[in-house]
């Protein structure tokens, strides 16, 4: 019963979205008359049809119920319960249920709670949005229906692929999805600008907290997503510019761009345009990436199996919307009036370099990921890694990073960097004091960059809150240095990483002591231990820093039967200044054992930075949202006086 | 604020041009030839020498002489321990039934593993080596469990299929077999 | 508004000039980048005809020849031999190979060649690692999951 409740609901909702549509369509024609009033009500009950089919399958997931061919496929009754409801996500169906699922929810909370937007703009908005949903639920209930059962149920499931219960890779999937289908209400919102022409502070000051929302998200699941990547490859780096990776980082690119010119539109009522298009790339950078992923044409480390078939239908559904958005653009962007003009000394000036650095980073990592691609087409293999993406996106951010580090200083519409001037000049020195520094340390110039912007970054990034009274700084503002500080932070992480890593890899004996920078290890014994469908070589390591306390880690070689395959189980020890990093790996001649020790100063900063930057976020948005409650109870006062005083 | 005319028209339309490439070069990417292998490079060379015990009961073992008595048939390299060699069962089953004669190479295994997995899945095998040490799968190109190779009568290999068979590559087996008839 | 240097009236006209000057640039940079730092891949035959600039980083995969994997001394460099049927290349690797990386199966050495001609890999996959993993579930029926299950346990 449960999946044919969930079945219907599905098809219920593609059929409420296919009517948003052409209601909303209809309602911006002259004869549309009444048609816009249901508009805002079916998105609603389209977003909870839609989420309580997701909750139907999350459902069968949980208990296991085998005549559904997807539950037979991907799960098995053994399994602890979080992996049977991880596993509703874990799967190519289930997974476009969850992005239909949070693409109708966003439109069901806009409907719900926007009403700054002129209602035709709402309405074009909720259209758009429709439109886009109507193409996934189209895809998911002709191709990838997740309901189906199966004509006897099976006995039991066939998802007992250890390698998949892991908590990193079980629950990073929502929180990025939810960031890539947030996007999509930015999207729409641009559609609607674009079909209405009204672009200002409004539509900005509307869309701020959606781009907010989705970048929050976005972020925290690219840094769980870099800390998986670090502990369970096992091979000591945080970032390998990996397909996956690429498809994750160019929306978070297009969307840290977007939140930039969103509040230069919303404060200045300037670069118009600009924000609408960057509306449309964030969302459709969330589209390309997932499809080069899903697809399977490129080739990666965490590679799905080629299906032309599916691929193609969700090109399609990309070229449908890309391009018809694109198409738009170009119809429309001509008529968005100019805004408002301003100086390059100015923090618009500032945020116009970054926006424009930031879309350059996106397009050199787009080329990049899309060059083997090329190559192929042209008759070459070849394959693109960190010798490309590194120095040819530093080109970028190391500008882009010292505009950071003044920008917010500046005033509104027209400055001078002369009034300015004591103020970075203790950055400023700082900059190049780190940068001699490092240039004595045989440090490399892209971590002594690093380093140097790092330190003077981290000092800028808190002048703004110079001369004022911390308790009446407001929110959005502690957002922004938290945001821009945690940027240094992780930026630290990443340069003392490249900069003062130490390695050693040795064949040693049980006994053996090994030392890697400040620390002692020893090697004491391996051991054999057997895990449900694995078999395992544990090391015993007793490490020791700088002579002190006696710790002990256990990385281990692990090798599984069914499916054949096997891993190597780093093992770390986190102090407050670094990470010792070990991993074991084959015997070798004379009883000895391979073993890899990283000593990496500084590295968790990375992660906490990545944080940081999240929790910037989240302040910003509760300010914005705080104020926008504001407003909307101080307009309701008023209209309840004047309703009064009327009477 | 001026209304002036916009300035450069033809700009507005670069990122629709810039994606209608992208979008060129993926149909590329979906459709070019699936092949990502390193090619085998034992596709017509003799098979080497071997002789392999029996790997279970009720079966002859293997060896390369009996790969080139004038008839062509598929060489199958299995283990009771490996998930897809399980799956492509029907369709070994399936080949068997049109009178193609199969041997098999069960690498790495014990015999009473070999028989229980037989029983379970069907044996659609005329001979059966073990291959205790992987030799005989290193010797002819294969590095992984299932794979299936088409020897013509000379014990000469013509085709190697990497993975389990399925349903749809029965066809295309068929045809290598014939193809090695000639 | 005399102040501004932006007094024109042209200031989306420059604007996005900026954009457009700065987007090119790294268009032209990446492409540049590209030819020179993207790995191409080389087949042992390729390689030896036709062989890449020393230190260019560069791909190189082939089949392991079978009794070519040596263990140095310090228990943790390995040298062996790519091949095809036209051309075999010598490689030396310090580290951790992983398990799947046997005589006779194919791999891939992603690294540099050095003046001498051998080639220094920085890191080797063994292929058909995932081969059998990501697919080999999907087209169960329900009879023949239950019994891999079964095996498994």
């Amino acid at each position: 019963m449960i999946a044919e409740f969930g079945l219907a609901a599905l098809w219920l909702a593609a059929a409420l979205a296919a009517l948003q549509l052409i209601a909303g369509a209809l309602a911006l024609t002259p004869r549309g008359g009444t048609l816009g009033g249901i508009v805002r009500p079916v998105a609603m009950v389209q977003g909870v049809l839609v989420a309580l089919s997701f909750a139907a399958l999350v459902v069968l997931f949980a208990q296991t119920d085998l005549s559904v061919e997807l539950v037979a496929k991907n799960s098995h009754s053994m399994k602890p319960l979080i992996y049977k409801i991880s596993g509703t996500w874990g799967n190519h169906e289930g997974s476009m249920l969850l992005w239909v699922m949070i693409m109708g929810l966003s439109g069901c909370f806009v409907a719900a709670v926007e009403r700054r937007l002129p209602e035709l703009t709402m309405l074009a908005t909720l259209a758009g949005q429709a439109f886009v949903s109507l193409g996934f639920y189209a895809f998911l209930l002709l191709s990838s229906n997740p309901f189906t059962r199966l004509p006897s149920p099976a006995i039991e499931g066939a998802g007992l692929n250890p390698l998949l219960q892991d908590p990193g890779l079980a629950f990073h999937p929502p929180p990025l999805y939810i960031g890539y289908v947030g996007l999509s209400v930015a999207f729409s919102f641009a559609i609607g600008a674009l079909v209405t022409r009204e672009v200002g502070p409004a539509f900005a000051r509307a869309m701020r907290p959606w781009v907010l929302g989705a970048w929050i998200f976005l972020t925290l699941g690219i840094t769980a997503g870099s800390y998986w990547a670090y502990y369970e490859l096992g091979w000591g780096g945080w970032w390998f510019w990996d397909p996956v990776e690429n498809a994750s980082l160019m929306p978070w690119l297009a969307a840290t761009a977007l939140l930039h010119s969103v509040s230069v539109l919303a404060a200045r009522n300037a670069l118009r345009a600009w924000t609408v298009m960057l509306g449309v790339v964030a969302f459709s950078m969330s589209m390309v990436g997932t499809f080069l992923v899903r697809s399977g044409i490129l080739t990666s480390v965490h590679a799905f199996a080629v299906d032309p078939e599916r691929g193609s239908f969700i090109l399609g559904l990309l070229a449908l919307n890309i391009g018809g958005a694109l198409v738009l653009f170009g119809l429309r962007a001509a008529s968005v009036t100019e805004g408002e003009r301003f100086s390059a000394a100015s923090r618009e000036g500032a945020l116009v370099f970054n926006n424009v650095m930031l879309s350059a980073i996106l397009g050199i990592v787009l080329v990049g990921t899309l060059y083997p691609l090329l190559a192929e087409a042209l008759g070459a293999k070849v394959s693109v890694g960190p010798p490309y993406f590194n120095p040819v996106s530093a080109i970028f951010a190391v500008p882009m990073l010292m505009v950071l580090a003044v920008g917010p200083l500046l005033r509104w519409r027209r400055d001078s960097l002369a009034r300015i001037r004591p103020l970075i000049a203790i950055p400023a020195v700082l900059l190049l004091g780190v940068l001699i520094w490092a240039g004595s340390q045989a440090v490399g110039l892209l971590p002594a960059l690093g380093l140097a912007l790092s330190a003077a970054l981290g000092v800028a990034s808190l002048l703004p809150l110079k001369g004022r009274k911390l308790r009446q700084v407001k929110l959005p503002v502690w957002g922004m240095v938290t945001a821009h500080f945690g940027i240094a932070v992780a930026l630290l992480g990443m340069a003392s990483d490249a900069a003062f890593t130490t390695e050693r890899l040795v064949a040693v004996q049980p006994g053996d002591t090994v030392e890697v920078g400040p620390w002692q290890v020893q090697l004491q014994r391996i051991e054999p231990v057997a895990g449900p469908n694995w078999t395992a070589l544990r090391g015993d390591l007793a490490v020791s820093y700088k002579g002190g306390a006696v710790a002990e880690l256990h990385p281990a070689a692990r090798t599984f039967w069914a499916p054949p395959n096997e891993t190597n189980e780093a093992a770390l020890k986190t102090r407050w200044n670094g990470q010792l990093y070990a991993v074991l790996g084959q015997e070798t001649s004379g009883g000895r054992w391979q073993l890899r020790l990283w000593w990496k100063p500084f590295v968790p900063m990375i992660w906490y930075g990545g944080i940081l930057i999240a929790l910037g976020g989240l302040l910003a948005l509760l300010g914005r949202l705080a104020s926008d409650l504001k407003r909307l109870v101080a307009r309701d006062k008023i209209a309840y006086r004047r309703s009064r005083q009327g009477r | 604020m001026s209304d002036q005319k916009p300035t450069s028209r033809w700009t507005l339309w670069l990122p629709l041009a810039l994606f209608l490439g992208f979008v060129a070069l993926v149909l590329f990417g979906l459709y070019r030839p699936a092949d990502r292998e390193v090619a085998s490079t034992m596709i017509g060379k003799p098979l080497p020498e071997f002789t392999l015990r029996a790997a279970a009961p009720d079966r002859p073992g293997l060896t390369r002489a009996d790969l080139a008595d004038g008839q062509p048939r598929l060489l199958n390299i299995f283990a009771s321990w490996c998930v897809p060699c399980a799956v492509e069962a029907p369709q070994l089953a399936a080949l068997k039934a049109e009178g193609i004669d199969i041997a098999g190479v069960a690498i790495r295994d014990r015999p009473e593993d070999v028989a229980a997995f037989l029983a379970r899945h069907g044996n659609p095998f005329s001979r059966i080596g073990a291959d205790d040490r992987s030799i005989v799968q290193l010797g002819i190109g294969s590095s992984g469990v299932p794979e299936t190779f088409v020897i013509d009568g000379k014990g000469t290999i013509r085709y190697q299929h990497i993975g389990e068979i399925r349903p749809e590559h029965i066809a295309l087996l068929r045809e290598k077999l014939k193809e090695a008839t000639q | 508004m005399s102040l501004t240097p932006m007094k024109a009236k042209h200031q989306r006209l420059v604007l996005a000039l900026i954009a457009l000057v700065a987007l090119i640039g790294a268009g032209l940079l990446a492409a540049w980048a590209l030819r020179s730092q993207a790995s191409f891949f080389y087949l042992p035959a390729e390689y030896a005809a036709n062989p890449p600039e020393a230190g260019r980083p560069v791909r190189l995969g082939g089949m392991v020849e079978k009794g070519s994997i040596r263990t140095l001394a310090d228990g943790v460099t390995i040298t062996f031999v790519i091949h095809d049927d036209k051309a075999r290349v010598p490689v030396t690797f310090k580290g951790i190979v992983p398990d799947l990386f046997v005589e006779g199966s194919g791999a891939v050495a992603e690294g540099r060649r050095q003046p001498d001609g051998t080639f220094r890999a920085d890191n080797v996959l063994a292929k058909h690692d995932e081969n059998y993993v990501p697919r080999e579930m999907k087209d169960m029926t329900s009879e023949q999951a239950r019994q891999a299950i079964e095996e498994t346990k």
